[in-house]
């Protein structure tokens, strides 16, 4: 017995919302049966994850500033992934970024510099993830250098470079030997939206980054030379787009909004350098980026839906004593869902038995 | 000979209603065909009949949806290739399979089972060579041999495990006229010996000079059984395309004028590692012309295409002039904006994004047309002109603006010829118009390319189809091996001479038209 997949001559669009749905629906059947063979109520679990977050004040706005990062990340490599590159390394060019925006901050400690602090710095953040981002970029177009290695291992690298600043020449002279820098001044501070609220104005450069790569996606010629990009290598060429300018544009761009994210959480949120600036949010942004399948408004709503599963998992520890991995694990199963769906919205399943095959 | 013997038994291969279902389209629709021992029998039909599909499932690569395969009157379930070779089937395909980097003997042992040597390989591989008349040196590597020797190992390494019955796809597809023959002496022979041959063609003439049976399909069902030598080549056409199939009118008086187009002295390193250099390159295209390209697979058409279209640039502005702009080292945009058309050999992948929709693969050659401005896709605009591309070249469409790949070749083809010609190109190059392609389509294309010719523009053609360059051609070149030929006017050329500079043989035989 073996399967057929043969495509569907048409899909509508009722069905691919369905599919969705039921994706959702069966990640949540899959997430309670593991749940109930732990031997916790799914119920309760499904009230701790779910319900609770989006029922207080509190952590609706943490969903916002969880989801921040993720957006910007994941908005930045749908650029990539439309033109079938791969750039795994979106959580180092968010630390250079923040690396790079935090040397400014650091520069202009206690000095009575001005307001073009805050703006110097986003710019920062933005020049060095684009850099670091097109590391792997010009690896490939130069050597052909595999960009999904160059671009993974820029991440230790990255991440070591932080390390070694917070814990050597940065460090905070009167932080009791903490691995830490100072704290930011008020003039490198990414204020929050709302007086005494906790969603600062990163969640806004996501907004505009959403709206402006719909328009970009959708609407232009450059839009149209990533999806070609990633269709049909040999007719992009053909359309006299060259693919070496395609690839580092798109590496630049995304790595420029990784590092935007780094420096917005870095200033934003953190309000210093430390050696870990993020809880894998340039890797979960790859899940965000296919959750949302590639689409500037689905990855909003998938990096919402994500960043749920983090604040629930955190919850979920501590009320149920579940353990942090299961959010993880809980992200993968629906990841896994949703591709499933689409797999079945495209194609028609058929199971074929040998020889009977009226 | 065996062959003139009638028939008595069972038939060696017998299929009684094979049907074959993708999704909504019927591939095969309950064909019958029996071949006899000792026969060559053709399965004839346009691209799209459903003949792959037939011989795939006889060779085990597919499972009918319906139907019954006999094999000497025992019915029998073909579920492997490898099953199928034990029955005693042999398969050429049309598109090879062999590893480039392996010797001609590795690659035949690859494919056989553990028991056979590569001494043994070697040693059979000569006697059957010797036998068969197909020359081959067991030691070279693939990469360094002509498409006809290439198939001669396929052809072999079916051999070795003697077959009852030898199913052969398109052979003469990548042949130059004298490989061809050589094939058919070959095949005769085979066929004396008492090998049933199952020859797939949608060439006519080749089939009246071999086969005595042939089985003609339209549509994915049997048309007619017949004796291909008993009809005309015309009426056996009617029954593969369902109609008369017109001629191309040709016969509008031209007047040359204006070198569109001026390739001087150009040479290129070959691009990848098995890639053909080209070597020296002179042609002129003049405004209202069509000039012809012919030769055999890979010597360098895809090189010399990318050559003049740009997609890969020539070290000096002047190899290449386009309008009598220096154009080698500009870029294909560039040479659009001069006014260059151009239409690769590859339809779904090179010429058009399959998965794209009509309108959005007007955009690909957006620099020259109206679909976008200052960097915003116009995508009314782009409707527009994928709308009057479907009309003006008759492309028969699902409704909407489909996907390109849900278009049969066919009328993919039309699309993408008519994507260029419908913004009236000063010159414009085509590599393989009608590859693939049913009658009615190569015969709207093929009168398309000389219409717009005879309105002043400059038409190049690339084609291994000899009849096609025949057809349309004003004047005619032929490469071989990154070298061209001079261009002589299509009256000066036969057959003959083609094939010779086709092989390489014609230089320093001064009279080559004399042959």
């Amino acid at each position: 017995m073996r399967f057929e997949l043969t495509p569907r001559t048409n899909s509508p669009t009722v069905m691919r919302v369905f599919a969705s749905v039921a994706a959702f629906l069966t990640a949540f059947l899959i997430a309670g049966f593991v749940i109930w063979l732990m031997g916790r109520s799914p119920i309760a679990a499904f009230d701790v994850y779910v319900l609770q977050p989006l029922s207080d004040p509190w952590s609706l706005q943490e969903l916002l500033v969880k989801a921040t990062p993720m957006a910007l990340i994941a908005i930045g490599l749908s650029y990539c992934f439309r033109a079938n590159l791969w750039n795994i390394g979106a959580e180092g060019q968010y630390v250079v970024g923040a690396v790079l925006g935090g040397w400014l901050a650091l520069r202009t400690h206690g000095t009575d510099a001005g307001l073009w602090v805050l703006p110097l710095m986003l710019l920062l953040g933005i020049i060095g993830g684009a850099l670091w981002g097109m590391i792997p970029a010009f690896l490939k177009t130069r050597f052909g250098v595999n960009e999904i290695l160059t671009s993974l291992m820029l991440v230790y690298v990255a991440q070591l470079i932080l390390d070694y600043l917070v814990r050597g020449p940065w460090r905070d002279p009167k932080g009791f030997n903490f691995p830490q820098s100072v704290t930011f001044d008020p003039s490198a501070t990414l204020h929050p939206i709302l007086e005494g609220g906790r969603v600062h104005y990163g969640a806004v450069f996501a907004a505009i980054a959403v709206l402006v790569t719909a328009i970009v996606l959708g609407r232009t010629l450059f839009g149209y030379r990533l999806k070609l990009t990633g269709d049909a290598p040999r007719a992009a060429r053909f359309a006299g787009f060259s693919s070496k300018a395609t690839t580092l544009a798109v590496f630049a761009i995304s790595g420029g909004l990784a590092g935007l994210a780094g420096i917005s959480e870095v200033s934003g949120q953190i309000g210093q350098l430390q050696p870990s600036i993020s809880p894998g949010y340039g890797f979960t942004a790859i899940t965000v980026a296919f959750l949302g399948r590639l689409n500037p408004i689905g990855i909003l709503v998938a990096s919402l839906v994500v960043a749920l599963t983090f604040i629930g998992g955190e919850s979920a520890q501590i009320m149920l004593k579940l353990p942090l991995d299961l959010t993880q694990a809980f992200q993968g199963i629906l990841l896994l869902c949703v591709l499933a769906a689409d797999a079945m919205v495209s194609y028609r399943i058929r199971f074929v038995t040998r020889g009977g095959g009226k | 000979m065996k062959a003139d013997v009638p028939p008595s038994g069972p038939p060696l291969v017998e299929l009684k209603g094979i049907s074959k279902r993708y999704g909504d389209l019927l591939a095969n629709d309950g064909i019958d065909l029996s071949i006899e021992p000792g026969e060559i029998h053709a399965l004839l039909g346009e691209n799209g009949a459903g003949k792959s599909t037939l011989v795939k499932i006889l060779y085990g690569v597919i499972e009918p949806s319906a139907g019954e395969i006999r094999l000497e009157g025992r019915p029998v379930t073909i579920g492997s290739p490898v099953e199928a070779r034990a029955l005693g089937l042999g398969m050429v395909f049309q598109h090879f399979s062999l590893f480039d980097e392996l010797s001609v003997a590795e690659n035949i042992a690859v494919a056989l089972s553990d028991d056979w040597s590569l001494s043994t390989v070697r040693e059979k591989l000569g006697e059957i060579s010797r036998t068969y008349g197909l020359a081959l040196d067991a030691d070279r590597a693939v990469w360094t041999l002509s498409a006809g020797e290439r198939q001669r190992i396929e052809i072999v390494r079916c051999l070795l495990q003697n077959p009852r019955l030898l199913i052969l796809d398109e052979p003469t597809s990548v042949l130059t006229p004298q490989e061809a023959e050589h094939l058919f002496t070959t095949l005769d022979r085979l066929s004396a010996e008492g090998c049933s041959i199952l020859y797939i063609s949608h060439k006519l003439e080749e089939v009246r000079r071999l086969c005595r049976r042939a089985t003609i399909l339209r549509a994915g069902r049997v048309v007619a059984t017949m004796d291909p030598r008993a009809s005309s080549a015309r009426e056996i056409a009617a029954l593969m395309v369902g109609s008369a199939v017109g001629e191309i009118r040709t016969d509008a008086p031209h007047h040359p004028q204006g070198e569109t187009l001026r390739v001087s002295n150009l040479s290129m390193p070959p691009a990848g590692l098995h890639g053909q250099a080209l070597r020296d390159i002179n042609l002129v295209a003049r405004a209202g012309e069509v000039v012809g390209i012919a030769g055999v697979a890979g010597n360098g058409q895809s090189e010399l295409f990318a050559a003049l279209s740009g997609e890969r640039l020539a070290d000096h502005p002047e190899s290449i002039a386009i309008n009598g702009k220096p154009s080698g080292t500009m870029g294909i945009d560039a040479r659009r904006r001069l006014g260059a058309a151009f239409v690769p050999e590859e339809r779904l992948g090179h010429a058009a994004a399959p998965t794209h929709s009509l309108s959005e693969n007007t955009l690909i050659s957006h620099a020259a047309t109206e679909v976008s401005r200052s960097g915003f896709i116009l995508m009314n605009a782009a409707r527009r002109v994928a709308r009057s591309i479907v009309e003006s070249f008759d492309v028969r469409t699902p409704e909407g603006d489909p996907q390109a790949r849900k278009l049969s070749g066919g009328n993919l083809q039309k699309f993408v010829i008519g994507r260029e010609i419908i913004r009236r190109p000063k010159l414009i190059i085509v590599d393989q118009p009608t590859w693939g392609v049913d009658a009615g389509a190569a015969r709207l294309i093929r009168q398309a390319l000389v219409d717009l010719a005879r309105e002043g523009s400059a038409v190049v053609v690339v084609s291994q189809d000899l009849d096609e360059l025949f057809e349309v051609a004003d004047r005619m070149a032929v490469i071989h091996q990154g070298t061209l030929s001079p261009l002589r006017p299509i009256g000066e050329w036969t057959k003959e001479a083609v094939g010779l500079e086709m092989l390489g043989v014609a230089q320093g035989q001064g009279g080559v038209h004399a042959i």
